[in-house]
């Protein structure tokens, strides 16, 4: 079973339903019953059943991690399996995918799920005006073909190897077709867990539904409490005094208060987040390659996962592929520290001195004006003279970043590769903060479009790594550092040994994934 | 005294006109100020995804690309007629959702603000007795040990940060002696005993906050009435030193404690953010607080007018209540 190559997974996912039914070993010993309470960070008075509307962390785990279900799911070692649907295959070309969909199951509200679920909820993407953060990924289907009760096809503008991988996303949940906005008022999904109350930025509390189609694998609590705590102080109050099993985002600074108390334990994973300086390469002096580089050696990105992410992370070398990537190149030849070497690639571009402004605020990440500060005192040896600009943190999204040369800014980072440079490397695109196009680097932008409908999973694997190499010799942004997820457990709830490390706690699915001690 | 009732009403009358046309100013500074604040709605909700066309789309449906003074007009109309509107949040949602139910900026404050006044009810229940009980005391046993030990204290507990009392409170309180929850997410549905129990941390935190000034405002107001000569008849009458203060000098002292007493009420349903973060108490506080986080007007401006409300209410309740307990002020010369 785990000799399943991600070729075959990702062509045809016929494994994937037999991969989920038979579930991990792990979960064999979970204990059913009890009740989960979670302090999480990110809610909001605003939140509802809407996945569209979804970003933040509460919801994320309320509506993808309890209520509702999408048709694919990312296990928690990173592999994709079949949520709603149980296999799927795709045309040669990428274009053209066939989803087959579980059977038997049912919404909270008694409606059997289908093929017309499927495209309802997914339309619910694409309609005029919708906001919804994934309207990119639906907008590139033409065409939703429903084949019978419980296949659908999906007929893609250009191929894309990864769409199955895309449907896993917190945005694509599934609702009851023609019943969609009750669906959003009451929150009426297929996941493990209906709700018995909400209270947006306050509570939400879920009961295990009875029969499900997940059967004994997953969702073990009988009852899941999730309490809104944004302050980090307060979560960390609420899981010490044991009011609590688990919270979210703990401030990394009280870690050693956490490490005293035998009764919980601090879990962290590496995952794609990461802290940028983007540097606009269709300004000067960003234009030229060598003064890029010349500031890629002139930062100490050990001190700064030391410093500003407390050890919790691991450098980067400035390509926003992180651990949670299927085809991240983990053993890629760093860019060490050297102010020699940063002098040298000045000088190559003509230049003794070097002055640049960097603007800076606590918006882009928490920490960032102090990041600045350090890549300033690291790259002074070299001749850069680093300014940096304190920015107002209001409104630095729209005044700061995408504006100024050289700025800080932060990614969450996306499931695939194609998605994350597509976001924000892909020539032209609104989000592409380093100006990254055509004409920096055509090798670039042509492997892009080449690995994107590209299904062999090695041929895919070089195409990446090749990129990846591309962006650390040569790239416009500055990412010296993935930051981890850290979270906090009490020993009262057992844990599996292999946590996702895509999103946090657990990849949003603690709820379904944990259980009682 | 039914024969003064006329002159307090009309009292009552104006203040209540004065009231309204105070509303009315803090209405145009909070909208004027908020929009004056950097970025709108649309750009703090888009975030880092806030494209021109993303952000005028949003404005465009929220009318945030209408003048100020439109804008303004057209939400004073509404209020004019009862309705708070919807916040922003929600406004934004709907238009992608296309029907459904809206929730509106009354249904989502009223929920949260009955919560603040429990929370401000069981503080008052706690701090004004207690703090009147000892004010009277202190100024019965002025000078002595007692006296000097309740000024040290209180006095100290109010020049503390509000943080630091929930903080020490939780520390004794549900660390090292778990006998309260230093959680205090109270919701629907849970029982008046449970929710009694959840809120007294942040209750016994605000009560240590306003304990000082009305404690001390009692002492004062009864030490100053000590050397009329009313006081003095009264000693040479020989009744013991209790009676004279709370028989003979708490009644006249009452005008400046009632004073204190409301001041402090308003800022317990006005000024409890703090704790409300710190306990994650559901009141209106943190509502108003994310509110202005994300520049949703018609939730600011609800919340502000709420606010202001409880000061002048409170304010016009303490003159009433001084009048009446003063008869030199129920019998205007």
């Amino acid at each position: 079973m785990t000799r399943l190559t991600r070729r075959g997974l990702l062509r045809t996912g016929a494994a994937a339903g037999v991969l989920a039914a038979s579930g991990l070993p792990l979960k064999a010993q979970m204990k059913r019953g009890g009740r989960l309470r979670a302090g999480l960070a990110g809610a909001n008075t605003s939140d509802n059943w809407d996945a569209r509307t979804h970003t933040d962390a509460f919801m994320q785990n309320a509506s993808q991690g309890a209520v509702f279900d999408a048709l694919t799911e990312v296990a928690a070692d990173g592999t994709l399996v079949g949520e709603l649907a149980e296999s799927w295959e795709a045309s040669p070309d990428a274009k053209t995918w066939t989803f087959n969909l579980r059977q038997g199951v049912t919404f909270h509200n008694g409606k059997a799920f289908g093929a017309d679920d499927v495209i309802e909820s997914l339309q619910m993407h694409v309609a005029e005006d919708s906001k919804s953060a994934a309207k990119p990924i639906v907008s590139a289907i033409t065409e939703m073909k429903k084949l019978g009760e419980h296949q659908v096809q999906l007929v893609l503008a250009a191929g894309n190897a990864d769409l199955p991988y895309l449907l896993s996303d917190y945005h694509l949940m599934m609702y009851p077709a023609g019943q969609i906005d009750e669906a959003i008022s009451k929150g009426i999904g297929t996941g493990l867990y209906q709700v018995v109350s909400f209270d947006p930025g306050v509570r939400f509390v879920g009961k295990r539904v009875d029969s499900h189609y997940k059967g004994d694998a997953a969702g073990f609590f009988d009852e899941i409490e999730f309490i809104a705590i944004n302050d980090p102080t307060a979560r960390m109050n609420a899981l010490l005094t044991g009011q609590v099993e688990t919270i979210n985002r703990v401030d990394v600074k009280t870690e050693a208060l956490l490490n005293a108390n035998p009764l919980v334990s601090i879990q962290e994973v590496t995952g794609n987040r990461h802290f940028t300086f983007p540097m606009l390469t269709n300004v000067a002096p960003f234009d030229d390659v060598n003064v890029r580089r010349a500031l890629k050696h002139g930062i100490n990105r050990q001190e700064m996962v030391d410093k500003i992410l407390l050890g919790h992370g691991s450098i980067a070398y400035d390509t926003p592929i992180g651990p949670a990537n299927q085809y991240y190149a983990a053993d890629m030849e760093p860019i060490p520290y050297d102010p020699d070497k940063a002098a040298f690639y000045l000088k190559e571009a003509g230049m003794d001195q070097l002055n640049i402004d960097l603007s800076a605020s606590s918006a882009a990440f928490a920490g960032a004006v102090d990041a600045s500060q350090l890549y300033q005192s690291s790259a002074k040896p070299a001749g850069i003279n680093i300014n940096v600009v304190q920015e107002p943190a209001d409104g630095y999204w729209s005044n700061v970043w995408l504006k100024k040369p050289f700025s800080a800014a932060f990614w969450s980072g996306r499931a695939t590769e194609d998605w994350m440079f597509s976001s924000a490397y892909e020539d032209g695109v609104p989000w592409n903060d380093s100006q990254w196009g055509t004409e920096d680097s055509e090798r670039f932008q042509e492997l892009l479009v080449t690995a994107r409908a590209e299904l062999d999973s090695d041929k895919r694997r070089e195409m990446y790594t090749e990129m990846q190499m591309i962006l650390r010799d040569d790239g416009g942004v500055i990412i010296p550092m993935f930051a981890n997820w850290v979270q906090a457990v009490s020993n009262k709830l057992s844990v599996p040994g292999t946590v996702g490390n895509l999103w946090g706690m657990d990849n949003a699915r603690m709820a379904e994934r944990w259980a009682m001690a | 005294m039914t024969c003064h009732v006329p002159g307090v009403l009309k009292i009552v009358l104006q203040r209540l006109a004065l009231g309204l046309v105070t509303l009315f100013v803090v209405s145009i500074v909070i909208f004027v100020a908020v929009n004056a604040l950097p970025g709108d709605f649309a750009q703090v909700i888009l975030g880092q995804g806030a494209t021109p066309e993303a952000v005028a789309a949003i404005r465009r449906d929220l009318a945030l690309d209408e003048p100020l003074v439109t804008r303004y007009v057209g939400w004073l109309g509404a209020i004019l007629t009862g309705d708070l509107g919807t916040s922003f949040a929600q406004l934004n949602f709907q238009s992608s959702l296309g029907g459904g139910e809206m929730k509106t900026v009354a249904s989502q404050i009223a929920p949260r603000f009955a919560n603040t006044i429990f929370l401000a009810g069981v503080t008052a229940a706690i701090a004004v007795p207690v703090a009147v009980a000892l004010g009277v005391l202190a100024a019965l046993y002025r000078g002595s040990v007692f006296d000097r030990f309740t000024n040290i204290f209180t006095l100290s507990s109010v020049s503390s940060p509000e943080f630091f009392l929930a903080y020490m409170l939780i520390l004794f309180l549900a660390v090292l002696n778990p006998m309260l929850p230093s959680l205090s997410n109270i919701y629907d549905g849970m029982a008046f005993s449970e929710r009694l129990r959840a809120t007294m941390l942040p209750a016994l935190t605000l009560t240590l906050i306003v304990l000082a000034q009305m404690m001390r405002m009692t002492r004062a107001a009864i030490i100053n009435l000590l050397a009329s000569p009313y006081i003095e008849m009264a000693r040479l009458k020989g009744i013991s030193p209790m009676r004279v203060i709370v028989r003979h000098a708490l009644p006249n002292a009452l005008a400046p404690i009632i004073n204190v007493i409301a001041l402090n009420l308003a800022y317990l349903i006005t000024g409890v953010v703090v704790v409300e973060v710190v306990f994650v108490y559901p009141g209106i506080g943190q509502l108003f607080v994310d509110a202005v986080k994300i520049r949703d007007i018609p939730v600011v401006q609800a919340c502000c007018l709420i606010f202001a409300a409880a000061y002048i209410l409170l304010n016009l309740t303490a003159d009433i209540l001084s009048i009446l307990s003063n008869p030199r002020l129920r019998h205007p010369k």
